[in-house]
């Protein structure tokens, strides 16, 4: 009953000092709109990471030069031993967990075609790699063994790249040049889009393993083996074999470290998620600090409300209010803020995190416990900071508060 | 059979502390006031006048001696009942009014009821209206207090302290603000109260205004100095506000003389 009426009496408090109270409730809503649009973007990249785990097909191995580092990859070093294409071939001939192996080669380049002119990244493999990545012609056709083995000058071009260097003309069977060495464009990459970093996988060129290798890049080494197993549950199985394998082939003691890295699809997808994991952390933290900064500017609000009013806190007082009750009048009228802030930075939040996906094109998605959580903080944020000036004044003199000028 | 006071002080000690200095402010009173009496306080600034006043409303506790409200020792009471009691037995009338400049003469009147438990607001609302009626205000209750003059605020503030039926109105020179015929009107309004049965106790300055009470208590260096019984006690004119005759029947038969008897130092 009596706490209705004191929750009226905050809403008129506040009432009564509009733009004061909108300009404190203005942090609140800061903070929880950007808590929300930022746990949302987060959540975004971490459910885009998901997806990019289901779709890379979980039985591909990925294996680098140089020993595994803590959560890394080591850089070859001048001495280590590189992987070769000899050891693509021996992996296929002997591993029995494995189904298709391709080495590839990758370096940069300028590409042009006519007057037009693009830099991207060339990739030399067998025709298997388009099989391991599952990636399928969006017009033309692949390469072939018979390219591979005369190191024949043609290529597939991602859709980024047709679309650069040739717009809406249909780019097979012309000629595009390569660090100035042409070479003819059998097909074009089915569009694949960005990645789980934003990376356009679309921007690429793959050519036969011994055209990049020998023609372009002039090396005897291949930067990466790409291997998938017969089945998602060979995959431990091959990678054992392979590193057997490899370990021979490298001609490494048993006390010697593996020169080699050996990384399945899902490993890669794990390393990712944990980025976007601790992106989202940090984009949420940083966002909870600037609801904080609101949380402090209610408190502000509510000393200086408190101080104002302490004449109107010894009336009060005279005519029987208990400590009690001018704390929770305080204390309501904390919250009454905090939580009007709450409910508009929600619906600001939404906004921004949809805004968001529609400029930026940034994925985005909005658990309904993040908005729960980001209320639930705003009501927190308001009891916190407004329990000291409420208990301030709580803990008021009558006779003191009512002689106060 | 013998009335028990209202009021019952004995020895009554305060001595305000701030850091080394000490200040007594009441060195020792004792005083009795009864059920419906009407009682001045008169003494010289710097008496205690107003910190009498402050503890027999149990707005403060004193340093020592014993204080009975209405059978109850106050000394042993906590800050809630404290506030209960201001709530429930007590209306303050003050010389500067005291009105919440933001609410409307209605919601001022109402906000003792709003810490009384178990008032519906229709009650609140019906009540409040009612000692507007009393106090000849009902025509301004949607007002603001900056709207109304001096007499006006403060009949606002009377109607306050009566409206959860105290049994004692406290007065510090409630006509200290006020001229002299709006001064009248307003003791006129007290005893108005008074006969309805409601106990007053008023601190004033001004002999004229004194004589408006039964008795007159003089205080002087934080003690009694003297109390004296009013002759030729001053009446309001009646009809100088409109207020509704007695509706009420607080009011006990007319009490025994000896009601009047005095507690306190033997005059010099
Ligand atoms: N809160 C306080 N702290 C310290 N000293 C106080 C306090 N309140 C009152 N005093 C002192 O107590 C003494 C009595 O003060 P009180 O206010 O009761 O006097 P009064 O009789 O009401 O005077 P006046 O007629 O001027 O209102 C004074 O010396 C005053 O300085
Ligand atoms: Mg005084």
């Amino acid at each position: 009953m009596r706490y209705v009426s004191i929750l009226w009496v905050a809403y008129r408090a506040l009432g009564q000092n509009k733009l004061r109270s909108f300009l404190t409730v203005l942090g609140i809503i800061i903070g929880v709109a950007a808590v929300i649009a930022m746990l949302a973007v987060g959540q975004g990249a971490r459910d885009a990471v998901q997806a990019q785990i289901a779709s890379l097909g979980t039985n591909v191995l990925i294996i680098f030069p140089g020993a595994a580092n803590q959560g890394g990859v080591r850089m070859e070093a001048g001495t280590a031993q590189r992987l070769t294409e000899d050891d693509a071939r021996a992996i296929r001939r002997y591993c029995p967990a494995v189904q298709y192996v391709t080495p590839v080669v990758r370096t940069g380049a300028q590409v042009v075609a006519g007057t037009q002119n693009w830099r991207t990244v060339v990739y030399g493999a067998y025709p298997e790699y388009f099989i391991i990545r599952d990636w399928s012609l969006e017009r033309g056709r692949l390469f072939t063994e018979t390219d591979l083995r005369g190191a024949t000058k043609v290529c597939l071009i991602g859709r980024t790249i047709a679309t650069q260097l040739f717009g809406d003309a249909d780019p097979v069977g012309q000629t595009i040049r390569i660090r100035n060495i042409p070479f003819k464009v059998l097909g074009v990459l089915a569009p694949k889009g960005q990645n789980a970093f934003g990376q356009d996988q679309d921007d690429i060129i793959v050519a036969p393993f011994s055209t990049v290798q020998k023609r372009l890049m002039g090396v005897t080494h291949a930067n990466t083996i790409l291997v998938s197993a017969r089945s998602v549950s060979e995959i431990r199985e091959a990678e054992a074999q392979i590193t057997q394998l490899l370990r021979d082939r490298h001609r490494l003691m048993p006390n010697e470290e593996n020169d080699f890295t050996i990384r399945t699809q899902v490993d890669i997808a794990r390393a990712a998620d944990a980025t976007s994991r601790t992106m989202a952390m940090l984009l949420a933290s940083i966002a909870g600090i600037s609801l904080l900064v609101g949380g402090i500017g209610v408190m502000n609000i509510m000393l200086v409300s408190v101080t104002e009013r302490t004449r109107e806190i010894g009336i009060r007082m005279a005519v029987g209010a208990r400590e009690v009750d001018i704390m929770a009048q305080f204390l309501i009228e904390a919250v009454v803020l905090s939580v009007s802030g709450g409910l508009i930075g929600i619906v600001l939040g939404i906004f921004a995190s949809r805004t968001l996906t529609r400029l930026q094109g940034w994925p985005v998605s909005l658990p309904p416990e993040a908005i729960a959580l980001a209320f639930l903080f705003a009501v927190a944020v308001g009891v916190f900071f407004g329990w000291y000036p409420a208990r301030k004044a709580a803990r008021l003199n009558p006779i003191e508060a009512l002689r106060y000028e | 059979m013998v009335e028990a006071p209202l009021i019952s002080i004995r020895k009554l000690i305060k001595v305000y502390r701030f850091g080394e200095v000490e200040v007594p402010a009441l060195q020792g009173v004792d005083l009795d006031i009864y059920r419906g009496e009407f009682v001045a306080i008169m003494g010289p600034s710097g008496s205690g006048k107003s910190t009498l006043m402050n503890l027999i409303g149990c707005m403060d506790v004193p340093t020592s001696g014993e204080y009975e409200l209405d059978g109850i020792n106050v000394r042993r009471l906590s800050k809630n009942e404290l506030a209960r009691i201001r709530n429930k037995k007590i209306g303050f009338v003050f010389q500067a009014f005291n009105l919440l400049a933001r609410a409307t003469v209605l919601e001022n009147v109402e906000l003792p009821l709003i810490y009384a438990d178990g008032i519906s607001g229709r009650e609140r609302r019906a009540r409040a209206l009612r000692a507007l009626e009393l106090v000849g205000l009902a025509d301004r209750v949607h007002f603001y207090p900056t709207q109304l003059s001096g007499g006006q605020q403060q009949r606002v503030a009377i109607a306050r302290a009566i409206v959860n039926d105290p049994v004692l109105i406290l007065a510090d020179e409630p006509t200290g603000n006020l001229d002299t015929r709006t001064s009248a009107e307003i003791m006129g309004v007290f005893q108005q109260l008074n006969e309805r049965g409601i106990t007053i106790v008023l601190v004033t300055h001004e002999p004229d205004i004194a004589q408006f009470a039964m008795r007159i208590v003089e205080m002087r260096d934080g003690q009694i100095h003297r109390i004296r019984p009013v002759e030729n006690r001053r009446r309001a004119e009646v009809g100088s506000w409109n207020g509704v005759p007695g509706t009420r029947s607080r009011i006990p038969a007319e009490g025994p003389p000896d009601r009047l008897r005095t507690v306190g130092p033997a005059l010099p």
